[in-house]
């Protein structure tokens, strides 16, 4: 055996190949985006102005209902509920930079390497293909978070959200989680969209405003069961995505479980998390895998390569 | 002209090849119905929710509603003539990388643009006509439109999506110079709009120092007249009862004609110094 393969073979040195591969591929998103100050302009402010729109949605509701009322205890539930519904746009509004990130830069990265010509230097090269998701992913998150606590900052200085997080390591883990579980997915989407191909920016279109719909990011997700049996069809697949079920145990543990009178949600937040973290389970084991068929499917068939397919 | 022209159809062409082809015309048709839709459920389950947390009368919030849902469907003009115009120049040079070869050839680079964004305005269209269909037939928005209104409507349509197309471009003169940030601007600048302009609320909601803001913009006047030609019955106060509709017709004409003079300055500038800085056809993978 010659020295190279005992390297090789080496557990301690492929797991700190592994690890330099994740800091790697983080690298340029991590200090390419510092590089680029104007992507905090684009990137953290600009999208909030969306968000405000939907703020202000409902605080012309709350406007329209209060005009209507005399009792100022009638009044106060009102407000109470409106302020409960501004603070879930906000942890929605911030979700969705999440969303997005794992939308474009974790689903179609693969197939956007592939279209700019880096998708072969990454077979090469020899580190674990699933050490370069990681790096991705690490990296977006980096990215993102940038965007979502300027939403986060946004909605508590400038709507005047409060919250009451009276469990905060919970509010850690369900938050970690939900992570987790939405980048394992994105990871698994990176492999599907080298399949599909083309397909893959549409799908990635596709995959917005109805899951902004399906995921509750602008209303509590419960409220799609009072909409009829439509309704409950969509949240019952809505789930599927973790951004619901991590929503949903997020708004309970800043709100209290008693905001809404205690009846728009899901399931407890503790079974919420243990759903969040058989999902994470799930979709890194099937990334694993759909990125070890893809590659083999695109090296027999010879489109590891092809361009614009 | 006849070059300007034949650049339009062609860009056009090319434009609706891009957004078409890639899959079958009955999932393409079904692609372009689902996103505005499911826009519109959006909006449709957060009036859902609050009447139902606070256990009101939905018909006290009907003519809300119908506000919200009708400026939500015509908003599917901006986001899509929006991205159709600045993420051209960031999908030919960061995507397809043949930004060189259109720009090198002996054609309008401007009027590629709009014939491009062409193909998004024709889908934004039947996008609206799909939303407010669905919306008059099953969620009981007030739609009341008489054949009378006709060409005023045409023509506030014609002249709200001159405005978007010259502020698209001026999104694109801008986009030159900057990194791969589609998706921040897609978001982004609409996002503006959809604050200021009374998509859905009125402007009367927004803080006293927002309104002049969503006064100043052009596009206000676009979603208030459109609205009392689709909705006349709602009686929101809007801030803009003042403005007869004449007032507001001859305001988005002048409107075009001064931002299209803008986006011909910006473009041109920000062509100017993607030149000279040589990021014509740069590319920024993160």
């Amino acid at each position: 055996m010659s020295s190279v393969t005992v390297r090789r073979s080496d557990l301690r040195y492929r797991i700190g190949l592994n690890l330099r591969s994740v800091v790697g591929r983080a690298y340029p998103r991590v200090i390419g985006a510092n590089r680029e100050p104007s992507w905090i302009f684009f990137e953290g402010l600009l999208p909030l102005l969306g968000i405000a729109a939907y703020v202000f949605i409902y605080e012309a509701f709350g406007r329209q209902a209060i005009a209507t009322l005399t009792d100022p205890a009638e009044i106060a539930v009102v407000q109470a509920n409106t302020h409960a519904l501004i603070a879930t746009v906000v942890l929605g509004g911030t979700m969705v930079a999440f969303w997005l990130n794992v939308l474009w830069s974790m689903a179609s990265q693969l197939y956007w390497e592939k279209e700019i010509g880096n998708l072969q230097l990454y077979m090469m090269a020899p580190m674990n293909r699933m050490a370069l998701l990681g790096g991705m992913a690490v990296g977006g998150m980096f990215m993102t978070s940038v965007r979502a606590l300027s939403t986060l900052v946004a909605g508590v200085l400038v709507f005047g959200v409060v919250f009451q997080v009276a469990d905060p390591l919970a509010l850690v883990a369900v938050f970690f989680v939900t992570l987790v579980a939405l980048y394992g997915l994105g990871m698994m989407f990176a492999s599907l969209y080298l399949l599909w191909g083309r397909e893959a920016w549409h799908l990635s279109a596709l995959l917005e405003e109805p899951i902004f719909f399906s995921s509750g990011f602008y209303f509590p997700v419960a409220g799609l069961y009072q909409a009829g049996a439509w309704g409950r069809a969509v949240a019952i697949a809505g789930a599927f995505i973790p951004a619901t079920l991590g929503l949903d145990a997020i708004r309970q543990l800043t709100l209290g479980s008693t905001a809404f009178g205690g009846r728009y949600w899901l399931l407890s937040v503790d079974v919420e998390l243990g759903l969040l973290v058989g999902l994470a389970v799930l979709f890194l084991i099937l990334a694993r895998y759909a990125l070890a068929y893809l590659e083999m499917l695109a090296k027999r068939e010879g489109t590891l390569t092809s361009r614009h397919q | 002209m006849s070059t300007y022209w034949r650049t339009f159809k062609t860009a056009a062409w090319l434009g609706w090849e891009m957004d078409s082809n890639w899959t079958e015309p009955w999932l393409f048709a079904l692609y372009s119905i689902v996103k505005p839709v499911a826009s519109a459920f959006i909006l449709v389950l957060m009036y859902f929710i609050f009447v139902v947390i606070g256990q009101f009368r939905p018909e006290d919030f009907n003519a809300g509603f119908s506000y919200m849902y009708i400026g939500n469907a015509f908003f599917i003009f901006v986001a899509s003539t929006l991205f159709g115009t600045f993420q051209v120049i960031q999908s030919d040079r960061e995507w397809y990388q043949t930004i060189r070869y259109v720009y090198i050839s002996p054609i309008s680079y401007y009027v590629y643009i709009l014939g491009r964004a062409f193909s998004k305005i024709a889908v934004a269209s039947f996008a609206v006509v799909i939303t407010l269909v669905f919306g008059a037939a099953f969620l009981d928005v007030q739609i009341a439109f008489g054949l009378e209104d006709l060409p005023l409507f045409l023509a506030s349509l014609v002249l709200g999506i001159g405005v978007l197309l010259a502020i698209g471009i001026c999104l694109g003169g801008i986009s030159f110079l900057t990194a791969k940030h589609t998706h921040g601007l897609a978001e982004g600048i609409p996002g503006i709009f959809y604050v200021f302009c009374g998509v859905l609320f009125p402007l009367s909601v927004l803080p006293t120092w927002a309104q002049p803001i969503g006064q100043a913009i052009p596009l206000t006047y676009w979603f208030d007249i459109t609205r009392r030609l689709l909705a006349p019955a709602a009686a929101i106060d809007t801030t803009l009862t003042g403005y007869s509709d004449g007032a507001i017709l001859l305001l988005l004409l002048l409107s075009s004609v001064a931002f299209f003079g803008l986006s011909v300055l910006i473009f041109k500038t920000g062509e100017h110094l993607a030149r000279k800085a040589g990021k014509i056809d740069m590319t920024t993978s993160y």
